[in-house]
């Protein structure tokens, strides 16, 4: 049928164990050496980061792609956007496909605005003519008028990310398939990026929606996969979706552990253990009271002195918005004692207050990064909670409350006429 | 990797009405790759545009970095040539090719230069062009082919300002203007073509052994002394199968061929025929190799 847009059929990908996060180039050394010694065969010297993937997308569909970091959704994306091939299975594919896996590649420092747009489109895939065509709507898009003509070295990072998400939102492609360009740029900017989007969508193109921000893909999608562990296990109503893998197994009775084949090679030397969630007693809980104080912790090691390390938690609704990102090291003097933090295994632990949290459910991210110098470590899904709200402020009134936080505020009735 | 056909023309209409899906709806079969690849030249001409961007790109950026921008380009063969006829000419006592005065050394050695520099640029940069342009490969689609020949086409900038420098010097040793010198693009092509089918191999193979990186300069300079860059290549005063030998480099006959344009000396023979089947093997069995190589580069590099 033509109206199938994306046809994927019992997709995999295979790769060999360490090719998978880091670079896999050898020295001819190496392989001279390998050929005197005798081949040793290694069953488990493969990983299948994607296995028996088969779905369809209509023409004019947005399917959101939902999943934890190293699920395979990347592999995915990179298999439809022709970036690497498959192992088995296949693919069909109905019109030019556009890709946004990361936002500004191929742009050069010294050179300018103007000579990074059409670099940059050329490489997306426009055509010259196409990019002539746009350029004004582009700039505009970008907001960088007055500073077309300078090296986008000297642009600011919101600018740089403003103009390479221009670029490519204006890619007229059939299929467009984007992985988390709208964790980047302010909060207006996201919006901004977010409406382009959906204005994509409403021009009858199909899109595949690849993102950790909940709330994006609940408005942007009607229907949504989930994979986890390189397998599709999932495709429901995005409503759905979402809950099941917000709500999904993740969680071991508050407390989400790591295996060390989970955590990316990259993340090295900072190696997460563990993150959980304690009551006031110092239990390890799923649900916290909300009138009590309450933990968390993340565990981790070092196996080498980091430089300016932050470990910190992000905090969500389920419904994918931030309530507040926190870090060990905010405060200045806990930094600057901190400035090279030793190898050796920690524990990280800070305070939810009491009242400050509605009732509902909570997710917990976990970032491990020097600020400008590396993120080690990212999972926007490490672990949900659920907050119990009794004997919170306004509880007497049976109703539900708007909003992620319940604060208990300091109200004074004051008569001035009576 | 890709076999594509071309289905009906799909439009969809949109919310606003008058915007469409404008599409040559092609389909595209994503299905593991197997064996030997042909080269896909529909989307070598879908991308086309994409060499001149790049291309493009290599010059631009090399120009603004330097201080001496264009400057380069016409000191380093100057320079060189220099250098040369004092070393070998007025040292050495190296004469240019039989049939043109000796006092002619310089422009002698500048032929030879002139289409040796840009191969040796074009191949330094082809060969690491893969790897150095790896946030690309990791994150579009485009066909591979497409990074070496842009990083070999980017030469040709220089060998313009070169070529602007050669005909200064014709002008100043009252060398002739012939009509054999409308060949010269046929020889610059040859040029072209083997800094391609080489940087293919290297640039394929920096992929997985980056010890090419540090093999290409060696390489290189070896190169250079098994052409007849500072001498005429009468001085391969060997038998036949010696001088067939030394034709294998496919230099030898590019050079030749510059000299001949320029000074119409040691026009093309059979040497030069073997030279040209050099090109033609190396540049196909380079393609092979890179078509081959070109599906792991995204995982590998």
């Amino acid at each position: 049928m033509s109206d199938i847009a994306i046809r994927v059929n019992g997709l995999g990908k295979r790769y060999r164990i360490g090719s998978l996060h880091t670079s896999n180039y050898h020295t001819l050394r190496d392989s001279l050496v390998s050929l005197f010694q005798p081949r040793e065969k290694q069953p488990n010297g493969h990983i299948w980061a994607l296995r028996n993937i088969s779905f369809d997308v209509k023409q004019g569909q947005v399917l959101g792609v939902v999943g934890r970091n190293g699920a395979g959704k990347s592999t995915l994306l990179k298999l439809l956007s022709r970036v690497t091939e498959p192992t088995e299975g296949e693919a069909e594919i109905r019109g030019r496909v556009g890709s946004l896996l990361e936002v500004g590649t191929g742009f050069h420092p010294e050179l300018t605005g103007r000579e990074n747009i059409y670099l940059n489109g050329a490489i997306l895939g426009m055509k010259r003519a196409e990019i002539e065509r746009k350029f004004d709507e582009i700039v505009e898009f970008a907001e960088v008028e007055k500073f077309i003509e300078t090296p986008v070295k000297r642009y600011s990072s919101g600018m740089y990310l403003r103009l390479a998400f221009a670029v490519a939102a204006h890619l007229e492609p059939e299929i467009l398939v984007v992985d988390e360009v709208l964790a980047v740029g302010d909060a207006e900017f996201q919006r901004k990026c977010l409406g382009k989007m959906g204005d994509v969508a409403r021009e009858g193109r199909t899109v595949l929606f690849v993102s950790h921000n909940m709330s994006a893909v609940l408005r942007l999608t009607d229907e949504t996969v989930v994979i986890d562990k390189g397998g599709l296990i999932m495709r429901a109503p995005t409503a759905e979706a979402v809950d099941f893998y917000l709500s999904r197994g993740f969680t071991q009775e508050g407390q989400r552990a790591w295996e060390a084949d989970e955590v990316p090679l990259s993340a090295a030397p900072f190696l997460p253990l563990a993150v959980r969630v304690l009551n006031s007693q110092g239990k390890v809980v799923n649900t916290i009271r909300s009138v009590e104080e309450n933990t968390v912790e993340i565990e981790y090691s070092l196996s080498a002195p980091v430089t300016g390390l932050r470990v910190g938690i992000y905090l969500m609704s389920t419904r994918g918005e931030y309530v507040f990102t926190s870090f060990d090291t905010d405060d200045v003097a806990e930094f600057e004692r901190m400035t090279v933090r030793p190898a050796g295994r920690y524990i990280s632990r800070c305070t939810l207050p009491a009242n400050l949290l509605n009732e509902g459910r909570f997710v917990i991210g976990v970032n491990a990064s020097s600020y400008r110098v590396k993120r080690y470590f990212q999972d926007e899904q490490a672990l949900t909670f659920t907050v119990d709200a009794a004997g919170a402020p306004g509880m007497h009134w049976p109703e539900a409350r708007l909003g992620p936080v319940r604060p208990r505020l300091n109200w004074q009735i004051e008569a001035i006429e009576a | 990797m890709t076999a594509t056909g071309t289905s009906r023309l799909t439009t969809a209409d949109t919310q606003k009405g008058n915007m469409t899906v404008q599409s040559d709806s092609t389909v595209t079969l994503i299905r593991p790759p197997r064996g030997w690849q042909a080269i896909n030249l529909r989307d070598l001409w879908l991308y086309r545009e994409l060499v001149y961007f790049l291309t493009w790109r290599d010059v631009k950026v090399r120009y603004k970095q330097a201080v001496l921008g264009i400057g380069w380009a016409i000191i380093q063969p100057i320079v060189t040539m220099v250098v040369f006829t004092f070393i070998f000419n007025q040292f050495l006592d190296v004469k240019p090719d039989a049939g043109i005065p000796d006092a002619w050394y310089p422009i002698f050695a500048f032929a030879g230069l002139l289409p040796w520099q840009f191969f040796q640029g074009a191949l330094q940069r082809a060969s690491t062009s893969l790897v150095s342009n790896s946030n690309l490969l990791t994150k579009v689609y485009f066909p591979r082919l497409i990074i070496p020949s842009s990083a070999v086409a980017a030469g040709l900038v220089d060998f313009g300002f070169s070529f602007l420098i050669m005909i200064g010097l014709m002008i100043y040793f009252g060398v002739p203007f012939t009509l054999q010198m409308l060949w010269l693009p046929l020889f610059l092509l040859m040029a072209l073509l083997t800094a391609l089918a080489v940087g293919l191999w290297l640039s394929a193979l920096n992929v997985q052994y980056r010890d090419v990186q540090h093999m290409v300069p060696f390489l290189l300079t070896i190169w250079m002394y098994v052409s007849p860059v500072v001498y005429p290549i009468d001085v391969i005063n060997a038998g036949g199968f010696w001088k067939a030998v030394y034709a294998l480099n496919p230099m030898v006959g590019v050079i030749q061929g510059f000299r001949w344009v320029l000074f119409g000396t040691n026009p093309p023979g059979w040497m030069f025929a073997i030279s040209m089947t050099m090109v033609l093997l190396l540049l196909v069995s380079g393609l092979y190799y890179f078509r081959r190589m070109e599906r792991t580069f995204a995982d590998l590099i």
